[in-house]
């Protein structure tokens, strides 16, 4: 099931599961559009309430499920909608990269990311960084590193 | 409901063209078609130039009744914009609207790539995310909550009093709560406003008074809210009522008492600290409510056992010492805060002199000295309170634009300081200095008193004022007060002597702020504002459903605005009364008890106190937790902290998220691999 | 479960990699061990009797009624018995935590191979004066060191029964159960369901009193005495009770000792670290980032701690090496 696309881009073109919050980041995302700002395709938005719902076993799901990297992304601390739920996402994420670093997975594939409603531009940003960080440690290929 | 896994579930997708927003990047009718043969449960996948269009919208509905869909999908603009819209076709047809779920492919594809293969491997990637998601969609119901039709306006100052008196000549009861003795707030301080230079006790006294009397407004002053339960339409509030120490019911407010009073304290709250008041005392002559209060801090009685002179004067034996506090608890449907503003305190930038040169004054110092019912009667002096100074610098931006205090513009210091000048010059013909960054006039008929205050002859200097120094280094300095600062405009530094000198102190939020948001379930911006919803949109609700904001404690602001977002806040809260009841989203956190071990890691999750434990002797772990779905805002936080798995996230339940993981990463090649590899062990 | 009369219903247990715990669990059963000799034939059990694989080929297909697999799948040998005793069980129950979740075996899944026979054979405490190395690879089925992995990666299985051990009074209940619907006297629970334990966690069964949380120092067990009253994470131990099946009757944590979380995840949770990640990162007292990694250095082995009997069966199942 080798598409077109992705056998045009080579070496190799990450698939990065994002998640974002539906007050700060998911706009953020919505105006990057809006202001029709050209970014990397490789990223896959999944809308939450809160970055506060975002739970690290979702990033293991994804990363069993085949992606390279995980993006988070919510209200600036200090912002949240939900007044300070965004603390508890930064010490669940500060945990999970604890964790994952016993279990060898790269610090790079894992990113949390702040970014308001009106910081489109700062996403697209961090989206274009990411790709390239994951690009350069290569693919996770979860799914074929059974066998350990 | 019918299971995710079922053959029963039966899938529409909605590709969307946008015209040729979203149609001319990504191949619309080809990821359509591929949906209808790759997706799971996808009974039809169609395509459309315009979704949200009535044509658009009849296409849904035709389907969901005629092809008896029961989830459907819609790939275009982002949920923002047009979410309500096919909820509303889904609902329309009989479809519960929560078993609808919105791909956004416009934002997120057609307008950040060029590359039409790429935006479509894409598009597909996220549509698929959205089938698997949306088959494991539920029907929800809106949570329907009654309003009490009771409000709660906290903060007497201008914004609180506008918006306490709309909402009571509309009918409905108001209880309104002032910390101070009195209703007034800075405006019941200043002698004029800007820019009509009209009398402002003149405009704020009548309706201090229609507030302090109106049939449908409880006043609370001399009073604090202590705690707040409850939720939008029934909150549950304990205000705590100082004791003035005098008998209200009897008191005439004959003003006896405090004339008789021995004791003269400094005032530095009404008097901004240039004037004396009494131990027994009203901040001002038209204070609403009429009755003094005893400051038993600084009362000879309560300090040292004698005294007791206001008791035998008090023609109506009002006096009672013995008087204690009281608590009252209120139910209210909707909370108003209009909680106002510090001054900035100029002490803390010591270049400026405040507090150590005696003629060094703060705005608010300067209102009173200006103000016919001040300490001077309105005559403008030095801190000797006879000399009449021969020139005046007034310092803009005393705090404010200054990365070292705060970034903000305070907003109404440029207005102020022209006023100042204004006054300066009337009353003693004084030479006056104006040293500004920017000038910021921008409301109806402000520029229009800057040009006016201009002819007056007020000499403007553009540059940011460096010192304010006593220390005398040139001829014709000796005795005066030397303002250093670079005029911008010519490029060089002058040394300006003056007598006096106004600091334009800017304005920050109230010491508290933060205390008090967290009473009410409110956030603070960075800078110590309160939050509302929108700043553009939505300007006086704030996150928390039921608590709306009005006037300085959201943002500095000057008077007119002040009034406009207390009637704005009373409008909203109207509006809702009037409904009676509200439908909330029902996104919301519920916990299943069975699986629930009490283990009480959630219990400080909610910033909004919708989880409580409850204490269950019969269950050894102690008890279990709670959630009341009506003060739960849907954010998800304690679904995620739970070990135990026994908190479920409606509409953004575990089991919908893992599915949409799966979904946009099907056509990951590494996933095709890790599948044929899982089916060797199967 | 149709029971003829004639001879008696047949039973199994078995061992993969696993410690054999289990089956000393299943013996303290004490007097219950007689009704399962009076209710069943014991026809394969390697520890308690001797049995060759071969006398188990040579059953029929479905006639072992109940066998109690322990032990998780290490190497073909594993795997082959694993198949083997799926097609001769009625009802094959992965029993214990090495079936269930994978255990503490399962914790090689964070190592290499290299990394693991290195640690086994090489490293300063070990005495092998000869470095004798295994062989890996051979010409038989046995020996090859693979992941690890759980019976239900590898068979379909009728249900799973936690612990390490399972307690034996959940042991003799499930036993008595089995015996009851022999009997027809009581019905099976659905296919694929957890047994011998509760759907909550330990804390359920936890009598320690417990409140609000916030932790700004983790401590080990060996550093201090801890209260006996108090909840023992609201004293900075990382006690794995609130993320574990419930069901032993919160042993460990009235030993004043913390659960290490051997009953696996609670019913319906996918991946029991990332739940126990997530609860104890949540009531960290810290909102800056650095504050929040200085608390966390107090959890000394993070895969491990939260990993410590489900690595294989989470959703990672190893470690990148």
């Amino acid at each position: 099931m080798l598409d077109k696309v992705a056998e045009q881009v080579k070496p190799f073109d990450p698939v990065i599961v994002g998640f974002t919050c539906n007050w700060c980041s998911y706009r953020a995302a919505d105006s990057a559009g809006m202001a029709r700002i050209k970014y990397a395709p490789n990223v896959r938005l999944i809308r939450l309430m809160c970055s506060g719902r975002w739970d690290p076993q979702f990033v293991l799901k994804a990363f069993a499920e085949g992606a390279d990297g995980v993006l988070i992304s919510g209200c600036h601390p200090g912002d949240c909608h939900y007044l300070e739920q965004n603390y508890k996402t930064i010490r669940r994420y500060e945990l999970l990269k604890q964790t994952l670093a016993s279990l060898g997975i790269e610090d790079g594939r894992v990113k949390l990311v702040w970014a308001s409603a009106a910081e489109g531009a700062i996403l697209a940003e961090e989206i274009d960084h990411m790709v390239a960080e994951v690009r350069a440690l290569g693919p996770l290929n979860w799914g074929g590193n059974h066998g350990a | 409901m019918i299971p995710a896994n079922s053959d029963d579930v039966r899938i529409g997708v909605y590709v969307c063209q946008c015209g040729s927003n979203i149609g001319s990047v990504v191949d619309c009718e080809g990821v359509a078609a591929w949906a209808g043969e790759n997706l799971p449960h996808v009974a039809v996948a169609r395509e459309n130039k315009f979704m949200c269009s009535s044509l658009g919208q009849e296409m849904i509905e035709k389907d969901i009744r005629e092809l008896g869909l029961n989830r459907v999908v819609v790939a275009a603009c982002s949920p923002h914009l047009h979410e309500a819209t096919f909820r509303g076709a889904c609902q329309r047809a009989g479809l519960n609207p929560f078993l609808f779920d919105m791909v956004s492919i416009r934002e997120q594809v057609s307008w950040v790539n060029t590359d039409k293969g790429i935006a479509t491997e894409k598009a597909k990637a996220l549509i698929s995310g959205g089938v698997r998601r949306v088959a494991h969609n539920e029907p929800l119901d809106p949570i329907t909550v009654k309003i009490d039709p009771n409000v709660l306006v906290v903060g007497g100052g201008i914004a609180g009093i506008q918006a306490a008196l709309e909402i009571a000549d509309a009918g409905y009861h108001v209880y309104l709560v002032e910390r101070e003795p009195s209703l007034g707030g800075h405006m019941a301080q200043f002698d004029k406003t800007f820019p009509t230079l009209d009398c402002s006790a003149c405009i704020l006294t009548p309706k201090m008074f229609t507030a302090g009397n109106h049939k449908n407004i409880t006043l609370l002053t001399y009073s604090e809210v202590e705690k707040v339960d409850g939720y939008i339409g029934n909150f549950t509030v304990r205000i705590r009522q100082k004791a003035r120490k005098l008998n209200t019911a009897t008191c005439t407010g004959c003003g006896l008492c405090e004339e008789k009073c021995p004791k003269k304290v400094i005032d530095d709250v009404f008097e901004a600290g240039l004037g004396y008041r009494k131990a027994i005392y009203r901040p001002f002559p038209q204070a609403v409510p009429k009755y003094p209060v005893i400051d038993t801090e600084n009362c000879t009685y309560f300090q040292r056992g004698t005294c007791k002179v206001c008791q035998k004067f008090c023609p109506t034996g009002a006096i009672d010492f013995g008087q204690e506090d009281e608590v009252l608890t209120v139910n209210v449907g909707n909370i108003i805060l209009a909680t106002g503003f510090d001054l900035f305190d100029c002490r803390r930038i010591p270049q400026y002199g405040y507090g150590r040169l005696a003629n060094v004054f703060t705005s608010l110092e300067f209102e009173r000295l200006s103000n016919a019912a001040g300490p001077t009667g309105g005559k403008v002096v030095l801190r000797d309170g006879v000399s009449v100074p021969q020139t005046v610098c007034i310092v803009h931006c005393a705090g404010s634009r200054d990365r070292n205090y705060n970034k903000y513009c305070s907003a109404i210091c440029c207005m102020q300081s022209l006023k100042f000048a204004h006054l300066v010059k009337e009353r003693t013909g004084a030479r006056v200095y104006n040293c500004y960054i920017d000038i910021r006039t921008p409301a109806k008929a402000y520029d229009e008193f800057y040009q006016h205050i201009i002819e007056e002859g007020i000499i403007f200097v553009r540059g940011k004022v460096a010192e304010v120094t006593d220390a005398v280094r040139l001829a014709g300095e000796e005795g005066k007060l030397i303002v250093q600062v670079e005029d911008t405009l010519v490029g060089k530094q002058r040394r300006i002597p003056v007598d006096m000198v106004i600091l334009s102190a800017g304005l920050e939020p109230r010491y508290d702020a933060k205390e008090v948001g967290k009473l009410f379930g409110i956030s603070c911006s960075m800078d110590g504002w309160f939050i509302e919803r929108h700043p553009k949109l939505d300007p006086v609700a704030t996150m928390t459903d039921g608590i709306f904001i009005a006037g300085s404690c959201q943002g500095p602001k000057d008077i007119p605005a002040a009034v406009a977002q207390g009637a704005a806040a009373a409008a909203r809260v109207q509006g809702l009364i009037s409904r009676r009841e509200i439908t909330l989203e029902p996104v919301r956190a519920q916990v299943d008890e069975a699986k629930c071990s009490g283990c009480r890691i959630c219990n400080t999750m909610c910033p909004f106190n919708a989880i409580s434990f409850r204490a269950d002797p019969t269950r050894p772990g102690g008890g279990v937790t709670e959630i009341n779905p009506a003060l739960c805002q849907g954010c998800g936080t304690c679904v995620a902290a739970c070990p135990a798995g026994a908190i479920r996230g409606t509409h953004f339940t575990d089991e919908q998220i893992m599915a949409q993981i799966e979904g946009v990463l099907l056509r990951n090649p590494a996933r095709e691999h890790a599948v044929e590899k899982e089916a060797v062990y199967a | 479960m149709a029971h003829n009369g004639e001879s008696k219903p047949k039973f199994a247990m078995y061992w993969a990699a696993s410690c054999g715990g289990c089956e000393i669990a299943v013996l303290n059963t004490h007097e219950l061990i007689l009704e399962v000799d009076a209710n069943f034939d014991v026809v394969f059990w390697p520890v308690a009797m001797d049995a060759k694989y071969h006398d188990v080929e040579a059953m029929d297909d479905g006639s072992i009624t109940l066998c109690l697999f322990n032990g998780a799948i290490r190497n073909d040998e594993n795997e082959e018995m694993a198949h083997l005793l799926r097609r001769k069980s009625q009802l094959l129950v992965a029993f214990g935590s090495c079936a269930s979740e994978g255990c503490i075996p399962g914790l090689a899944n964070l190592y290499s191979k290299q990394t693991m026979l290195d640690t086994a054979f090489s490293t300063i405490t070990t005495d092998n004066p000869g470095a004798v190395r295994p062989i890996i690879a051979y010409d038989m089925p046995e020996g090859r060191i693979e992941i690890l992995r759980t019976l239900d990666q590898v068979v379909k299985v009728d249900y799973s029964m936690p612990g390490c051990p399972p307690e034996s009074h959940q042991i003799a209940a499930v036993v008595r159960l089995v015996i009851d619907a022999l009997h027809g006297n009581a019905a099976l629970p659905p296919r694929g369901a957890v047994i011998g334990a509760g759907d909550s966690t330990v804390c359920d069964e936890c009598r320690r009193t417990r409140s609000e949380k916030t932790i700004t120092e983790f401590r080990r067990m060996a550093t201090f005495q801890p209260d006996p009253v108090q909840c023992l994470l609201e004293q900075g131990i990382l006690c794995s009770g609130m993320a574990t099946r419930s069901g032993c009757d919160a042993r460990c944590p009235s030993a004043n000792m913390p659960c290490i979380g051997c009953y696996g995840p609670a019913a319906g949770v996918v991946d029991q670290g990332a739940r126990m990640m997530s609860a104890v990162a949540s009531v960290i007292g810290g909102n800056d980032p650095k504050e929040i990694r200085a608390i966390m250095r107090g959890i000394a082995d993070p895969a491990g701690t939260f990993y410590r009997f489900s690595l294989p069966s989470s959703l990672l199942r190893h470690a990148k090496v």
